[in-house]
């Protein structure tokens, strides 16, 4: 299992390799590294106004992350964040017009339940697909993501249009009574809060539950939880189902706290960019919460990197890109350092 | 939820306030003016697209220029909460004044919530239609019309095609693409109304490897003249070039990336309109809510012909270019049919460039294969 110790170790170092090698590069573009540092801090959390930034940033990263993560402790990839996303966000706008007309609590409920469950089923059929009829779950997955960009396309263009969005198809709004706002004075949504509250959840689950005990086993090893009877059917499909519920929240909440309607920017990448904050995570949900944060600030500061530094927007995917390498690299040190291993920890990495 | 339709009313009176060049509409933006003015310019796409974010921020390049002025930009920013941030950030930290956010899903809602907190900043659109009754005083919208020189590339096409058959690129199934494709095929149909043009619709403003295999696909199919709405040209005109036949560009001059098959093209000409707005606000003037222009007005132009262009199409299109210059030009005068058979436009009837029906167009003019 984990070893505390040895996780904070490995991981502070490999991101100190990776701001590095950062810096290096922002060398090599003919800028002060420093400098480009400094703006990067500025940008992320160099004031209140960053913060906000960085946060409203990272809420989406922290569900969508949630949709690898969750599958991943029964050992599948699963990279379908970005269809569970839409998926849920759709199913999430059309219910919200079809409650539109009760209260906003309703609403709200109603749009985050279809949400979930639509892109639930979404991920477990992936899951389905893995268990029945050993569909590489990776490939299933991502190809899942074309359907459903293709299918909220094909719907928004087509029967869903409100006839007044000409040349932005998009659904009929929701209304403005029925969104999600602020929290307090800031200018981050409660989608944050969402974000916070189901990676803390799905951690209990994982680690303090019967079933995330189950899960592990059937990631570690599937032919020894079936000897030891445990359901693994169930298990399976229920991790993929609670990581596309995630995801499908995350596409809800696109939907109540900032569009009010489905279009085509459900789309935005969002997904894609979880798988990231997954892997830096190493399938922790708990640990998802700073590196979405992490990834959120990076993006956050991008736009300062190109207005200050003149660098281009790649910029931003080079360091990303640095910092995921790095750390994935980094997983080849666990357990290779005797003086980290706790005493009762000792050969249990 | 805000329509970006104008009552017809609404828009002719907001056209005829103002005659010559940019037509302004009653009401003005505030524009704080002190000490150097700054603009930011928030693109969706990479800066170097050979497309509609390279237009911009041609256009904001020309601003560079102005010791009185400083520009910022910022690329490959999405439709999201992220857009919100930009400008937040633009007007918090580098303390930007007037904001160009240039991609049409940027409106609604992210323009409309900034422009409701930030009520001294100026948030100019491109695309949308401001409408008086629905939208913020701070925020303005301007436009092109880029369906002018679109159809001065299809008076080209159909001179120069052989196999009369023209091929079109799209995005989407939207009034504005539509209307541009009907504007090409109109054109190419003047010339010779044996020639169709073959629309393949792609669904996505940046996706090459379809652009890719529209194309491959519709030059098997015998045509010889390709062009594209789409946010970058540069697939589709590149593909042409590579298997032999024309293309005529879109959204910038790409004459470089087809040095044999180029014919002509439609461009934006923001570097003009940027450089007025930025006078405007320097001079302390109330910038107009709504602008929007053609050939005329110099905010959209025509790419210089290719060398393979023949001196009589040349000929054509300039006449045609002249006819929008001196406002007799009139494309969609009746009788016109749609590819269904239905007309659309009845005799005697005709929609001048600035009527706003043409900006709810959900049609494709006979001589299109392909359907909306």
């Amino acid at each position: 299992m984990l070893n505390l110790r040895e996780t904070w170790f490995i991981s502070l170092s490999a991101l100190a390799v990776a701001f590095v090698l950062v810096g290096i590069f922002f060398a090599s573009t003919g800028n002060s590294a420093m400098e480009v540092f400094y703006s990067l801090y500025r940008g992320a959390f160099g004031s209140w106004f960053s913060w906000q930034n960085t946060l409203v940033r990272a809420a989406p990263l922290m569900l969508t992350a949630l949709c690898t993560v969750i599958p991943a402790r029964v050992g599948l990839i699963v990279i379908g964040g970005e269809g569970a996303m839409v998926v849920g966000g759709l199913c999430a706008a059309l219910v919200g017009l079809a409650l539109a007309p009760t209260s906003p609590m309703i609403v709200i409920a109603g749009m985050a339940l279809a949400g979930a469950l639509s892109a639930g089923l979404w991920i477990a059929a992936v899951g389905a697909l893995k268990y029945f009829r050993n569909v590489n779950e990776t490939i299933s997955s991502l190809l899942l993501n074309y359907i459903a960009i293709a299918i909220l396309n094909f719907l928004v263009v087509g029967v869903l249009k409100d006839p007044a969005t000409l040349n932005n198809p998009s659904t009929h709004a929701i209304g403005e009574i029925n969104m999600i706002g602020n929290m307090g004075s800031s200018t981050v949504h409660w989608g944050l809060a969402y974000g916070f509250l189901v990676c803390v959840g799905l951690w209990i689950l994982c680690r303090h539950s019967v079933f995330g005990f189950a899960a592990d086993v059937v990631g570690g090893n599937l032919r020894a939880a079936r000897l030891a009877g445990l359901p693994v059917a169930k298990t399976l499909l229920w991790c993929c189902f609670l990581g596309g519920a995630a995801a499908g929240l995350a596409g809800m909440l696109e939907i109540a706290a900032i569009h009010g309607r489905a279009n085509n920017s459900l789309n935005a990448g969002y997904g894609y960019a979880g798988i990231l904050v997954a892997f830096l995570a190493r399938q922790n949900p708990l640990a998802v919460i700073p590196y979405a944060v992490l990834l959120g600030g990076i993006q956050a500061s991008g736009g300062l990197l190109q207005r200050v530094h003149e660098l281009p927007d790649a910029a931003v995917y080079v360091i990303q890109g640095i910092i995921f390498m790095v750390i994935l690299s980094s997983e080849l040190f666990y357990g290779k350092f005797k003086w980290l291993q706790g005493k009762l920890d000792q050969g249990k990495t | 939820m805000s329509k970006i339709i104008l009552s017809r009313r609404e828009f002719v009176y907001g056209c005829a306030v103002t005659g010559v060049g940019l037509m302004g509409t009653l009401s003005s933006v505030p524009v704080m003016s002190a000490g150097k003015i700054t603009m930011g310019f928030i693109y969706v796409g990479p800066r170097d697209d050979y497309g509609y974010n390279q237009a911009h921020f041609e256009g904001k390049s020309a601003l560079a220029k102005l010791d009185w002025a400083k520009a910022v930009d910022e690329e490959n920013v999405p439709e999201t909460i992220e857009a919100q941030k930009t400008m937040e950030s633009m007007i918090n930290l580098d303390g930007t004044q007037v904001l160009f956010p240039t991609s049409f899903g940027y409106f609604d809602p992210h323009i409309l919530a900034m422009a409701k907190r930030y009520p001294k900043t100026t948030f100019l659109h491109c695309g949308g239609l401001w409408d008086a009754s629905k939208h913020p005083k701070n925020v303005g919208s301007y436009f092109g019309y880029i369906d002018e020189p679109v159809y001065v590339s299809g008076i080209v096409a159909g001179y120069m095609s052989k196999s009369k058959k023209l091929g079109f690129i799209a995005a989407m199934p939207i009034p504005q693409v539509l209307r541009n494709i009907n504007n090409f095929t109109l054109a190419a149909r003047s010339v010779d109304p044996a020639i169709t043009t073959t629309v393949v619709f792609t669904g996505s403003w940046s996706n090459p490897v379809k652009e890719a295999e529209a194309a491959n696909s519709l030059i098997d199919q015998g045509l010889d003249v390709l062009t594209c709405h789409v946010d970058s040209p540069k697939v589709v005109v590149e593909s042409a070039e590579k298997r032999g036949i024309y293309s005529c560009g879109y959204h910038t001059n790409v004459a470089a990336l087809a040095p044999k098959g180029f014919l002509t093209g439609a461009e934006w000409n923001w570097s003009t309109l940027y450089t007025s707005y930025a006078e405007m606000i320097r001079d302390g003037k109330a910038i107009p809510n709504l602008v929007r222009g053609g050939l005329k007005e110099n905010i959209v132009k025509v790419s210089p012909y290719g060398a393979s262009v023949t001196p009589v199409a040349k000929a054509a299109a300039d006449a045609v270019i002249q006819q929008f210059v001196d406002g007799s030009m009139v494309v969609y005068k009746g009788s016109i049919k749609d590819n269904k058979g239905r007309e659309v436009v009845a005799t005697g009837t005709q929609y001048m460039q600035t009527d706003i029906w043409l900006e709810s167009m959900d049609w494709l003019v006979e001589g299109v294969v392909g359907t909306v």
